[in-house]
């Protein structure tokens, strides 16, 4: 099907084929879904929150619920300020969160709603009922990627949440902010928070919201996520950890100031060394040891990086998605022998260019860029293995790549719901994955005299 | 969470109804602000409708966004160009918000019709671009001067309603298209089939129902569509239009300015197809033709009934919900559940009109609730209110009815198998089968005699527990 694309590239100034990125207001509601009781508010046309809710929905295989300001023409020319105050009112009666966090839409942010000041005068109507909080988050479509709106959101839990500290000394407690990954990964971030005695608070956590567990009902709010008590307490905190440069930075920066808190900015933990800064960091702040439990764990890795090190030796990878995931496996790729041959991120970034330069020197790099490039650029420079969100499949079918499925969305396979692939355990996963598809995809072409029972 | 705990938003009170107890019913208007509405955009609906032509580029102007969601989500297939699914968009930024993304959109343009070399190309507008006010029609005028190639602009930004003001768009953009091309070498015979998006493969097996019967399908414009299809389908003699929501205004502009005439079809499950044939057959006036149409249905219906039949001893008596796009599918799938011998309890629509609910009403039993624009809470409230087995509906409504432990089949654009027609049935039968009788709802816990966590503990001798 995308037998349109040539290996002839030119450099395009003006469009976008095949997106590596989707817009703000997604990443918004992912991580507002990631708060107990929260209620995700989309201010815009009804067409924003009905796309988002099924993007997300065929990722998570969960029901996604969120309201919308329901914009008209009229609101387009007026303003959405009675859009959104009906809205508070509607959602307050009718669906009882414990908190509504609004995020914006290119359209109201284009006509400029004053979204605080609607909040404001909704509060001093009687709009918002007694111990219930609205919050909001400005997120344009048309700046960043869904890990701006991510990042965004995050922030706004800190700026309307989270107290200066009230205490003489700070709480023996640890702020992570675990980045745009999904609820199995940071099912994954508590565990090892868990195993090394640390106490913590996640925000958000979309585990039993995201991939919750059945029981025959329907929970408009499910029970995970993490409550708004904890969020309030945020700044009594003695450290705030943050996973994902681009999904965390902003969220650190304010508590930083705000709460006047030290902060720790972390690669996501994807791989052995980025699991092992994240690990360190946790150990150091809480001054705990490392269990000798983890530590197996780790060895472990090691070992099957060892087993399977002839397969991986030298092999050239193709690898797009978004940023923080980007530049954690791209370091994992290089630390177990493999060659990143291609970095394409939809999302934009210079910065982000330079650095996965350093981590894989001589591989293709591009930040703002497209599937299509990529295709084109592998048609090239052909690659032994395709790692990205689902969108991957259709270059790999063209161009008959081994594929393993990375990042977000992932609507074709059901792995991700349950496996993750941060820290040590989720580090073996992608050895797994990577090494059963560079298998299988052999095992199939091969002659049956090649054919190797022993690997 | 139990049924009662759930109250209808007051503001919609009008906008449920149950046969045989309530009076008045609303419906066709805007959704409430602060709803956890199922419905979307007139964007939307511009795009889905369109999406299927398939030699023609369909790009988006606008932010990635709303490129990015609709990126090959719909089953739509094509028999030969695969360009409709790639996704291409100006993924407008700050700056052309400031400036406007008029030269983008023209550089855009040029570039992808000098690449690919599109039969037509279809320009969306977004909510964005309905604000700025760049003038789309104009670049559209000067990039089709430019290239010889039509590019025709979709006024479709999202805030201007429902999907169902996007068709309407869509089916204006259509419509410059239509009467461009010759009509030469069309048959008597001959159909349009408006509305039928070739969802795995469905528009394939009902032209080949016309093919038998003598019949010329002229375009089926909404699936497997062509843009020279379309240029010529004002040749076509009658208009089959399926899919209440997305095409009957192109086939009013089709009816009033080139005189072809409408019928309202369905080719979903035994009765409505054959109807539909009976229907296209009666049209033409010709006798040889009805004949052909009954030995049809007769040859279909003596192969594919036996294997319905099959489905009907594990079905009978289970209770249905459905929640759909458009009305028309909903009145066949009430008739299709009840060849199954199974109920249909709750019906409903994103963007059912008030001429669409009377017909629904007349054909739905006593006691069948009936809602329009419904939310996740309402819709979780009915099904546990009427005990429902089996929920048909969209990607939105396919995990509530999982978590509450209800059988679902997608009669949306995600499905798999083709369910229109005699064969049609048959998988439909057998999809509501697989799902209503899977093992894994003995583990729903209320209809579970108990809450226990697995079997009973049996009590082992001399162990006490």
């Amino acid at each position: 099907m995308l037998e349109g694309t040539t290996a002839e590239i030119r450099e395009r100034k003006a469009l976008r084929v095949n997106p590596v990125k989707t817009c703000q207001p997604i990443g918004a509601m992912y991580a507002a879904l990631g708060v107990n009781g929260c209620m995700p508010h989309s201010h815009g046309s009804q067409g924003c929150c009905a796309y988002h809710r099924s993007h997300l929905t065929r990722h998570y295989k969960e029901p996604v619920v969120a309201t919308t300001s329901s914009f008209t023409e009229g609101a387009s020319v007026f303003g959405g300020m009675s859009n959104l105050t009906t809205a508070i009112e509607n959602i307050f009666s009718i669906y009882e969160p414990e908190i509504v966090a609004v995020h914006t839409t290119c359209l109201s942010e284009v006509i400029g709603d004053d979204i605080p000041t609607i909040i404001k005068k909704a509060a001093e109507a009687g709009k918002i009922p007694e111990g219930k909080t609205v919050i909001h988050a400005n997120t344009p479509s048309f700046v960043g990627s869904h890990i701006t709106g991510f990042a965004n959101q995050c922030e706004a839990f800190v700026k309307y949440l989270a107290e200066p500290r009230q205490g003489e000394e700070p709480r023996k407690m640890i702020n992570i902010f675990p980045g745009f990954v999904d609820p199995a990964d940071m099912r994954e971030i508590r565990r090892l928070a868990d195993d090394l005695g640390i106490e913590y608070l996640m925000v958000p956590d979309a585990s039993d919201v995201l991939d919750s567990a059945y029981d025959g009902k329907y929970q408009m709010y499910p029970d995970g996520g993490t409550p708004v008590a904890g969020l309030k307490m945020m700044g009594e905190n003695q450290l705030s950890v943050g996973l994902g440069p681009l999904a965390s930075e902003p969220a650190l920066k304010t508590i930083a100031k705000k709460c006047e808190q030290p902060t720790e900015l972390l690669e996501l933990p994807i791989g052995v060394s980025a699991t092992d800064a994240f690990v360190n960091s946790l150990r150091l702040a809480a001054g705990v040891k490392v269990p000798t439990e983890m530590v197996r764990e780790r060895g472990r890795l090691i070992d099957m990086i060892s087993d399977m090190s002839q397969y991986l030796h030298k092999k050239k990878v193709a690898l797009f998605g978004d940023p923080d995931h980007l530049t954690s496996m791209t370091r994992f790729l290089v630390e177990i022998g493999m060659e990143p041959a291609i970095v394409i991120a939809g999302h934009p970034g210079k910065k982000w260019e330079k650095k996965i330069r350093e981590i894989a020197p001589g591989a293709e790099v591009r930040a703002s860029s497209d599937m299509h490039y990529l295709h084109q650029w592998i048609k090239n420079h052909p690659v032994d293995l395709l790692i990205g969100n689902s969108y991957g499949k259709l270059v790999a079918k063209a161009e008959d790549i081994p594929f393993v499925r990375f990042g977000f969305p992932i609507l074709d396979r059901v792995g991700h719901r349950a496996f993750s692939i941060v820290g040590y355990r989720g580090a073996m996963r992608l050895i797994e994955k990577m090494t059963d598809t560079l298998f299988d995809h052999t095992d199939r072409l091969c002659p049956d005299e090649d054919l190797e029972l022993i690997q | 969470m139990t049924s009662h705990d759930i109250q209808v938003l007051q503001d919609r009170e009008k906008q449920v109804w149950t046969k045989g107890l309530s009076k008045d019913f609303t419906c066709d208007r805007r959704s409430t602000a602060g709803a956890v509405t199922q419905r979307a955009c007139a964007f939307c609906g511009s795009r889905v409708v369109l999406y299927p032509i398939a030699d023609a580029l369909h790009i988006v102007h606008g932010p990635i966004g709303c490129a990015a969601y609709n990126w090959d989500i719909r089953g739509a297939q094509s028999s030969g160009s695969q360009l409709h699914r790639n996704s291409f968009s100006t993924d407008l930024a700050e700056k052309e918000v400031v400036f406007g993304g008029e030269k983008k959109l023209e550089k855009s343009l040029l570039e992808l019709i000098t690449f690919y070399r599109p039969k037509a190309a279809f320009v969306y507008s977004t909510c964005i671009v309905g604000l700025i006010g760049d003038d789309v029609e104009a670049i559209c005028r000067t990039v089709s001067k430019t290239t010889g190639i039509d590019v025709l602009p979709v006024d479709s930004p999202g805030f201007k309603g429902t999907k169902k003001t996007g068709y309407q768009a869509a089916c204006e953009a259509a419509y410059r298209l239509v009467g461009t091309g010759s009509t030469e070498g069309i048959k008597k015979h001959s159909v349009n089939l408006l509305g039928e998006f070739n969802i795995a493969g469905e528009a394939w097996m009902i032209r080949e129902y016309f093919e038998r019967m003598g019949i010329e399908v002229v375009s089926t414009i909404t699936g497997d569509g062509r843009v020279d299809d379309l240029r010529r389908c004002h040749g076509a003699s009658l208009n089959l239009v399926q899919c209440s929501g997305s095409m009957p205004h192109l086939a009013r502009l089709l009816e009033k300015n080139h005189g072809i005439p409408m019928k309202r079809v369905s080719f979903f499950g035994f009765e409505d197809t054959a109807q539909a044939l009976y229907d296209a057959a009666e049209f033409f006036e010709d006798p040889e033709l009805m004949e052909r149409a009954q030995k049809l249905v007769r040859e279909e219906i003596a192969k594919y009934a036996p294997q319905v039949k099959k489905f009907r001893r594990g079905l009978k008596g289970k209770k249905a919900a459905l929640y759909v796009g458009g009305a028309f599918k909903a009145f066949s799938l009430v008739l299709a559940l009840r060849s199954l011998g199974m109920k249909t309890v709750l019906a409903g629509t994103q963007t059912g009109s008030a001429e669409d609910y009377e017909q629904l009403r007349e054909i739905c039993d006593d006691g069948t609730v009936i809602v329009d624009d419904s939310n996740p809470l309402e819709l979780a409230k009915f099904v546990l209110e009427k005990d429902v087995d089996l929920f048909i509906g969209g990607v939105k409504e396919r995990p509530i009815a999982y978590k509450l432990g209800v059988a679902f089949c997608d009669h949306n654009h995600e499905r798999k198998i083709p369910l229109a027609g005699f064969a049609g049935m048959v998988n439909f039968a057998e999809e509501v089968a697989q799902s209503v009788l899977s093992p894994v709802w003995k583990f729903v816990p209320r209809r579970n005699s108990s809450d226990q966590l697995g079997p009973e503990p049996t009590s082992v001798k001399g162990v006490s527990s």
